[in-house]
């Protein structure tokens, strides 16, 4: 069991949920607080990433890494396609499109029972990796905890490099001012896209490793409730910093995982924290960490 | 087979009604305030299960009539309370508030009213059809598609005639301008916001006649009505209800062929529109304020 966890009452699991979630959060950060545009349907390609790892380890090649990669490339393909059509709205527009399209998903995935499985989701089994030189027995809790933590480790870094690229700088400069940032030649829209692209690779890696995590994909992991949750944490842990979602995150999954052990009706709390939240501490958690220390 | 699709296609145009009814609040309050209303969906199904309480008081057509302002009470309260506060920020933060609010609205419905569903009693007039060859006209769907017709006739007036009407068509398109012009914007809003959610309340009531009443009533209803606004185009409310019937109608023809496609259906309709007329059907190009 990783140290930490023993903390809060957690048990492993629980720690590779918390990192893997942190990551989709800070994967539609990267839209809404980097670029300031509302994402609100990332649950579809996070979800999409898990049913194709699913499909993939049931019913095609039982290998662990060959579904991961397929679960990123259709997750993150499907992302490219619907960002297309989302690249050219804005504001609340934007915001409305990406939700009623993230249902899309849903849909398929709760309708095509002979391949989803419908309602009654999909299991499958994650394999363990052989690569030759290095065997790894990722059917214990603890070694795929490792796993996750190191691809998490690798995505931030990726995720901080592409944010302090000239890239990540234009759409900085398009959430602060967009018309400016038009004048400066900067072909917004196609950043826009180039950006939904790679927030929906980060969000399709967190997908396939939820997936495996669970040995089990529900099409209720691809509703709108998710992507908003998604958003949620982003916004509790502070959306204009780099580590603030997975804070956010950390949060939601303990005090989830604790409320519903607790009460039936843990939803009523889960939605006043969002109220309050928003209310009351809208740079978040880590904006409130920031005052302190200014 | 023309009898099937003579079915589908009414069946199609009762939805749309719902979808219309729905969209149309929602239209209204993302118009004047830019809330994406994510709670629509419970404040319906607090209509429906104010009309299941007073049912046995004021009677079907008493609780029609009152319970839908019942729900835009709450909707007044909630509005002035919690939402306001966030008119200076980014829409972000409503849309999550009403997100947020959506979960303890469909909670709250269920530590009152129970989980398990509960029948709606409806007058025996509307509950015979109307002809034995067209047996899916039944008393109690012509009914609702009159009165959709009938309330969105009363909504269209109001916005034409009436002076909060017309500050509510003025607000929409510029609200600096009204609001200099010496009308109190907080109260315009929240009358705006009420009356938005006073038709999130008539279509629970609706709703709960036709299906029963669950606390999840309002969830079915609420993506195709968010559909409806993008296929009609934001800032235009005959846009919106077009939208909503549409919707409804091609779900209802897509059924007879693709059942399993029908829910589907509406979302490519909504990339197609996307891809042609990216503002929508009835939306101005650039004319949506954002």
């Amino acid at each position: 069991m990783p140290y930490w966890i023993g903390y809060v009452g957690g048990y492993t699991d629980l720690a590779s949920r918390l990192l893997i979630i942190g990551l989709a959060a800070m994967a539609t950060n990267l839209l809404v607080g980097h670029s300031g545009v509302m994402a609100f349907g990332h649950a579809a390609y996070f979800g999409l990433s898990s049913y194709t790892t699913g499909l993939m380890i049931k019913y095609l090649i039982p290998s662990t890494p060959v579904g991961f990669l397929a679960g990123i490339i259709v997750g993150t393909l499907g992302g490219a396609i619907i960002g297309f059509l989302l690249a050219r709205l804005r504001g609340i527009y934007f915001a409305l499109a990406t939700i009623a399209f993230g249902q899309v998903f849903f849909f398929i995935a709760f309708r095509w029972n002979a391949v989803t499985g419908g309602d009654n989701g999909l299991s499958f089994q994650r394999q363990p990796i052989d690569l030759g030189f290095l065997q790894l027995n990722l059917g214990s809790s603890r070694v795929y905890y490792y796993v996750a933590l190191a691809v998490f480790a690798v995505c931030a870094a990726l995720m901080a490099v592409v944010l302090r690229s000239p890239f990540g700088r234009t759409l900085l400069a398009m959430r602060e001012n967009e018309r400016r940032a038009r004048f400066l030649s900067i072909p917004v829209n196609r950043h826009l896209w180039m950006a939904y692209i790679v927030s929906c690779f980060f969000v399709a890696v967190a997908g396939s490793l939820y997936g495996m995590l669970n040995n089990f994909v529900s099409p209720h992991d691809l509703h709108w409730t998710q992507s908003g949750d998604f958003v949620l944490m982003a916004v509790i842990g502070g959306m204009r910093s780099f580590w603030g979602p997975l804070l956010g995150a950390a949060i939601f999954v303990v005090a989830q995982d604790y409320l519903s052990s607790l009460t039936g009706n843990w939803m009523f709390f889960i939605g006043m924290l969002f109220v309050l939240v928003v209310l009351f501490l809208p740079r978040g958690i880590a904006g409130l960490l920031q005052r302190r220390t200014s | 087979m023309t009898q099937l699709l003579l079915f589908n296609v009414f069946n199609g145009l009762v939805i749309g009604a719902f979808y219309a009814l729905m969209a149309l609040g929602l239209s209204l309050i993302i118009n004047l305030t830019n809330v994406i209303n994510f709670s629509h969906g419970g404040f319906l199904a607090l209509g429906a299960y104010f009309a299941y309480t007073l049912e046995p008081y004021l009677g079907f057509w008493g609780a029609l009539i009152v319970s839908p302002f019942c729900a835009a009470l709450i909707g007044v309260i909630v509005e002035r309370i919690l939402i306001r506060p966030l008119y200076s920020r980014d829409p972000l933060y409503s849309l999550l508030l009403t997100f947020g609010l959506a979960f303890v609205l469909e909670d709250t419905v269920r530590y009152i009213w129970g989980a398990q569903g509960l029948p709606m009693k409806v007058p025996q007039v509307l509950q015979s059809s109307l002809s034995q060859t067209l047996f899916f006209l039944t008393g109690y769907r012509v009914f609702m598609v009159v009165l959709v017709a009938v309330a969105v006739a009363i909504l269209f007036l109001i916005l034409k005639k009436t002076r909060l009407g017309m500050r509510i068509r003025a607000g929409t398109l510029d609200l600096e301008m009204v609001s200099a012009l010496g009308v109190d914007v907080r109260i315009l809003r929240n009358l705006n916001f009420g009356l938005g959610i006073f038709f999130a309340g008539l279509a629970g009531v609706l709703a709960a006649g036709m299906l029963g009443l669950t606390p999840t009533i309002g969830d079915q209803l609420i993506m195709p009505s968010f559909v409806a606004v993008i296929v009609g185009g934001l800032g235009s409310l005959v846009g919106t209800l077009f939208g909503g019937i549409l919707i409804g109608v091609a779900t209802g023809v897509v059924t007879v062929f693709y059942p399993s496609a029908s829910e589907a259906t509406i979302y490519v309709m909504m990339a197609l529109v996307l891809l042609v007329r990216p503002h929508g059907l009835f939306g101005e190009e650039g004319g949506t304020k954002l």
